[in-house]
């Protein structure tokens, strides 16, 4: 027979504690190029509402990460997204969707000046609820963490989200929320284990 | 502007068996880093399909070829010199065009140019350790370095990682988005490495280590190892790019 599998995914490995050197060599002062790529998602004036989201990742002893790297990707304010994949419409050209952090030299904490993103479709038509994709890698983390930053003060479009409805333990949705502190300010911590433990996805 | 273009099928779900679990207590810090609960499965959506993408246009004339892009006017990195080339494929085995690679290593002393990093090997004043390339419009990816020397670590008390290089790999979707690391044939520290050892299927490590490659090999300057890479893939089907309801 045949084989089945000819083309099995590469298997991931640990980022390790220098993943800075190859995703944000300048913020560790290996000026190789000439800046790093995601350290702003602006390339000009945007539309829509702008935000400033905050946070630190915790280790099941409580402790911030330091070594860690977070990436998210979104959609513009209208729910667009500035890739070739998008078909619905032009996206808001000055925002890129996609940030990359390696949070503080010192307390691991990890901030993005991004927008407030509007809704995308799921794939049968519905809308989903504004959120943000999130990649963590770090090291001991084997294979990059996959979650979703959702917000809490988008409590109607969250109660129709066809992946915030179908979760079964539904105490556990506020682990996938930023909370309004301010305007236009979030706050939004990922814990990898514990009773809070952050709802991690496989999509 | 509306487009009508039918979407392509979702993404075919990942085979976590050939992939590392999360909690593999010799390495150490994967204990309280791994989360507990299990991962919930969707299918993806446009978010997960779509992705950032990087033209040449961030690239410099020597990111893609470490002996030099941190090295003196006139000066090169110290050690073996090679050449690393691959293909990118999805899971269907098509070529992954124009994705961006970004890759680290150590010195060929085994040494990081990082502020955390106390190995006493020395730092080599002509290599930084990093580099980035992008793919080509068939997946094909090409870069220069010098060969990575073996480390000591603190896990074990005498843990001590094989000769590899990181790589991070965007593709075409976020959904795709990776970092593995390749290793060389032939290296006696592979199969007693506790972060190979956290994928349990021997026959998915094997992907990682990079065969010399003797043809692509540049006489009298630098051997090559061939690293392929395969990204996830997405289901496309006949039926599957029908608008909704047809
Ligand atoms: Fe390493």
């Amino acid at each position: 027979m045949q084989p089945f599998d000819d083309h099995p995914e590469t298997p991931s490995q640990t980022a390790g504690p220098y993943v800075h050197i190859g995703c944000t060599p300048t913020f560790c002062d290996i000026n190789v190029y000439s800046g790093d790529l995601g350290a702003s998602m602006k390339m000009g004036p945007v539309k829509g509402e702008e935000i400033t989201l905050t946070g630190s990742i915790y280790d099941g002893l409580g402790g911030a990460l330091k070594d860690a790297l977070i990436e998210i990707w979104q959609a513009d304010a209208d729910g667009l997204y500035n890739a070739p994949e998008e078909t619905r419409g032009q996206a808001d050209p000055n925002f890129t969707g996609w940030g990359r952090s390696p949070g503080d030299m010192q307390t691991g904490a990890f901030r993005f000046e991004t927008v407030k993103p509007g809704r995308v479709p799921w794939p049968d038509g519905r809308l989903q609820a504004p959120h943000i994709s999130v990649w963590i890698v770090a090291r001991g983390i084997n294979m990059g963490l996959t979650t979703r930053i959702y917000f809490d003060d988008e409590a109607t479009a969250n109660a129709e989200d066809p992946i915030l409805s179908r979760i079964e333990h539904q105490n556990r949705i506020p682990t996938l929320l930023a909370k309004k502190t301010a305007p236009g300010q979030y706050q939004y911590d990922v814990r990898l284990q514990g009773p809070n433990e952050t709802i991690f996805l496989d999509i | 502007m509306k487009n009508n273009t039918p979407r392509r099928g979702g993404f075919m779900a990942r085979n976590r068996a050939g992939h590392p679990t999360a909690c593999h207590p010799p390495y150490k810090t994967s204990v309280k880093r791994s989360p507990q609960a299990a991962l919930l499965s969707y299918p993806s959506s446009l978010s997960e399909e779509s992705g950032p993408v990087f033209g040449p246009d961030v690239l410099g004339p020597l990111d893609n070829d470490m002996i030099t892009n941190f090295a003196a006017p006139g000066e090169m990195a110290i050690g073996p010199r090679i050449v690393v080339h691959g293909r990118v494929t999805d899971e269907s085995g098509r070529g992954v065009p124009r994705t961006l690679l970004e890759l680290w290593q150590a010195n060929a002393g085994g040494r990081y140019r990082h502020k955390k990093e106390g190995y006493l090997a020395p730092l080599d004043p002509n290599f930084g350790g990093c580099g980035r390339c992008l793919t080509d419009e068939d997946g094909q990816y090409e870069f220069r370095t010098i060969l990575p020397g073996p480390y000591p670590w603190p896990n074990g008390v005498n843990d001590w990682r094989p000769a590899h290089i990181h790589f991070s790999v965007f593709g075409s979707s976020f959904a795709q988005r990776l970092i593995t690391q390749m290793y060389f044939e032939g290296d006696p520290l592979i199969w007693r490495c506790p972060i190979i050892g956290t994928i349990a299927d021997k026959s998915a490590a094997e992907r990682l280590i990079a065969p010399l490659d003797m043809k692509r090999t540049i006489p009298m300057d630098a051997r090559a190892y061939k690293f392929d890479i395969v990204l996830r893939g997405r289901r496309q089907s006949y039926f599957e790019n029908r608008r909704e309801g047809l």
